[in-house]
């Protein structure tokens, strides 16, 4: 039998109860210990921020808690539900699985709902990290733009002015393609790229703990153990352990979305970094002969955090819009990825016809870059306030 | 900016003279089942096997133009055939894609692209200053909350997403509201609006234009709205318009004579920096609702791996995004008199 709209909507929600239960549990969390959480807690109190808050969480919770919900495998195709209307019911419904496709069949037969609730899987693997590594590269290099200015600034501003003016798309298709996995460039761009954090990571501990040696030895060896693991097995493939593994078509998307992003947060460090460099603790650091390496990443970095914190917010959605653009223009991670770009960009052929296939991915892809901008928004209010 | 502009050609240059990609361009020019001894064959004899420093230099028109063999082929079929032939010269190429002149196609697809964005500016910039007044005139009002509420929403939705919401909503024979309309015999057609925009390049209706239009409109629309609402709450909080209030001047008066004009100052800069930043969002609907534009020129030579043509478009994208920056400065100097007396 073919459900109505109130009993599709009833039984995604009842589908969705680990969400749910996952959401109760944080937000029951966050207030009984919201004089603990500090920031955090005051958080709470904004509207705006509580909404981008939840609704980031709720797709987080979807994103890990996916096997769990999906109603059938996301890539399966099954006879007769081919541009199936939501809400229509299995041909055959044997084996015990869910007897509905809830939000109706795509083009070629799958599950509208697996593949939405999927597709939060493979944005959130993505946006996150990619956001991370574009921070710290960028953080990497704006502090020292910033802070000794001069040549080195001209420099790096010119490079990042020249990726800024660059169009995104045609940078993607430059960037993103088979042919150009067949060159050592995207190997190339990833080694420096993925080399910046652990030089960063390296130098925080350095800095950090000068007084006890022996601590800091210790401390470095396992980030540079750790890290260089990390770096062999995104770089150059060599994981012994497997652990850390990208395919290639993974790694190029990657480091195109870094490299975009990455100028971005070098322009806002900068330009934090030239306004807080002229501050009187940093001249009293510099007075106590503190080294620049110090100055910057303990005196500078911590007081610019403010505007990067919500800048981070903003970055990992404007990512997600990124990578739903690459889906959008067939560059996605593979033909058959559930990640929403991809699904927009294969619904919206038959858009006029059956707008469900694109409908579903599309209004995800919006709620959660419109959670992270609003959840900005609340955490921008709230550091304004003290 | 003529040293960035140089830089990018040559990136772009580089990026698409990778050995993959000629392989790519001779397959799909010739045939695609050669060998890969035709392959190299078939690019020597169209000079693309020799230094890729030189066939730059021969693009831009410093080096004299490459000729076959027998004297024919290379960039300048014409007959005499001129020395120099690249971009100083005034030839932008062949496009291998469409089989014509890059000036010719790239120049029809630019005034496409140009009615299209006449269009978006003439909606966008009065809805989203409107928008940014109502809202900063009284900060933290319902009316304010309400309207900041709409901006995050549309800046936080992609041109994909708002275009097939869109599309859903008004250009569905299935969907939305055409069918309602359908049903009560409001409209003649099967849908309100069309979902695909490739009649508007050469007669534009509202019908056909709407929805493009529609699409990158909303998209620009929430930031510049912001930057209008923060400049024109800072304003309102400036002495002389306590001033006005405390003589007695109705509140109307007070917003678009006292207020308006330096509130405006702000969002200028920002409508400027906007352009190159639409651009994407152009690229994305143009695709969406294949209008044969600028950016579905762009993806389109992206993907055919079509040289002169993607050169020529990355030259025009490049040029417009400093030319925005340069007028954003000069024109935030003129609008500003505070700056000038500095």
């Amino acid at each position: 039998m073919e459900l109505g709209w109130a009993a599709i909507l009833l039984r995604i929600a009842l589908r969705l109860w680990p969400v749910w239960l996952a959401l109760a549990l944080s937000f029951g969390a966050a207030r009984a210990f919201r004089h603990r959480l500090g920031f955090l807690g005051r958080l709470l109190d904004s509207r705006t921020g509580m909404t981008g808050l939840a609704l980031v969480l709720f797709w987080t919770f979807a994103a890990l808690l996916a096997p769990l919900i999906v109603t059938h495998d996301p890539l399966a195709q099954l006879s007769g539900m081919r541009n199936a209307v939501p809400g229509t019911p299995l041909p055959d419904p044997q084996g015990g699985g869910y007897p509905h496709y809830l939000l109706g069949g795509d083009a070629l037969a799958r599950d509208v709902f697996s593949r939405m609730i999927a597709g939060a899987r493979a944005v959130l693997a993505i946006a996150p990290a990619a956001a991370l590594v574009a921070y710290m590269t960028g953080i990497s290099l704006g502090l020292p733009a910033g802070y000794y200015r001069g040549r080195i600034d001209a420099g790096l501003t010119f490079a990042a002015n020249l990726v800024i003016a660059f169009p995104g798309i045609l940078l993607f298709f430059l960037l993103v393609t088979p042919e150009i996995r067949q060159t050592p460039i995207p190997r190339a761009m990833s080694a420096i790229l993925f080399a910046i954090p652990l030089a960063f990571a390296a130098q925080l501990i350095r800095t950090r703990h000068v007084a006890n040696r022996t601590r800091r030895r210790a401390l470095l060896a396992l980030t540079l153990a750790l890290g260089v693991w990390a770096w062999s097995g995104l770089v150059l493939d060599a994981d012994p352990l497997g652990l850390w593994r990208m395919p290639p078509n993974l790694l190029n998307i990657f480091i195109a979305v870094v490299f975009v992003s990455a100028p971005v947060v070098f322009r806002i460090t900068r330009g934090l970094t030239l306004d807080l460099a002229s501050r009187d603790y940093v001249a009293a650091a510099r007075t106590r002969g503190e080294t620049p390496a110090y100055i910057m990443l303990w005196e500078i970095l911590p007081n610019a955090r403010g505007p990067l914190i919500v800048d981070f917010c903003l970055r990992i959605g404007y990512i997600t819009i990124l990578l739903g653009a690459l889906g959008f223009f067939g560059l996605g991670v593979s033909p058959e990825s559930p990640d929403w770009g991809s699904t927009i960009n294969q619904g919206r052929r038959l858009l006029t016809a059956y707008p469900h296939a694109a409908l579903a991915p599309a209004l995800a892809l919006m709620s959660l870059v419109l959670g992270l901008n609003l959840l900005a928004d609340g955490l921008r209010e709230e550091s304004l306030r003290d | 900016m003529a040293l960035a502009a140089l830089a990018l050609t040559v990136i772009v240059f580089a990026l698409t003279n990778l050995q993959p990609n000629l392989e790519k361009l001779a397959r799909t020019q010739a045939s695609t089942r050669m060998s890969d001894a035709e392959v190299a064959s078939w690019l020597a004899r169209n000079g693309y096997d020799r230094p890729m420093l030189i066939r730059y230099s021969e693009w831009l028109g410093v080096v004299p133009a490459w000729r076959g063999e027998d004297g024919t082929g290379g960039r300048c079929n014409t007959d005499p055939a001129p020395r120099f032939c690249g971009v100083l010269q005034g030839n932008w190429g062949w496009s291998t894609r469409f089989q014509g002149e890059v000036s010719a196609i790239l120049g029809d697809r630019l005034a496409a692209t140009g009615r299209l964005m006449f269009w978006v500016m003439l909606v966008m910039i009065p809805a989203a200053l409107t928008l940014g007044i109502l809202a900063g005139m009284r900060e933290g009002s319902r009316i304010d909350r309400a309207l900041s509420t709409v901006a995050i929403t549309t800046t936080a939705t992609p041109e994909y997403v708002s275009g097939v919401l869109l599309i859903a909503l008004l250009a569905s024979t299935q969907a939305g509201l055409s069918p309602l309309l359908t049903d009560l015999g409001l409209i003649d057609r099967p849908t309100l609006f069309l979902g695909n925009a490739r009649s508007a390049a050469t007669e534009p209706t509202f019908w056909n234009l709407a929805l493009p239009v529609a699409t990158i409109a909303l998209a620009g629309m929430g930031y510049i709205a912001r930057m209008t609402r923060a400049s024109m709450a800072e304003v309102m909080a400036q002495p002389y318009i306590r001033t006005a209030r405390l003589k007695g001047l109705p509140f109307r008066d007070i917003v678009l004579r006292h207020a308006l004009r330096n509130a405006l100052i702000a969002p200028f800069t920002v409508i400027m920096l906007q352009f190159p930043w639409l651009l994407n969002g152009v690229v994305i609907t143009e695709v969406l609702f294949s209008y044969p534009g600028f950016g579905w020129t762009l993806v389109e030579a992206a993907g055919n791996n079509d040289i002169d043509l993607l050169l020529a478009c990355s030259v025009v994208a490049v040029v417009l995004v400093l030319a925005t920056q340069l007028i954003s400065d000069l024109g935030y100097v003129w609008l500003n008199p505070r700056i000038r007396v500095r």
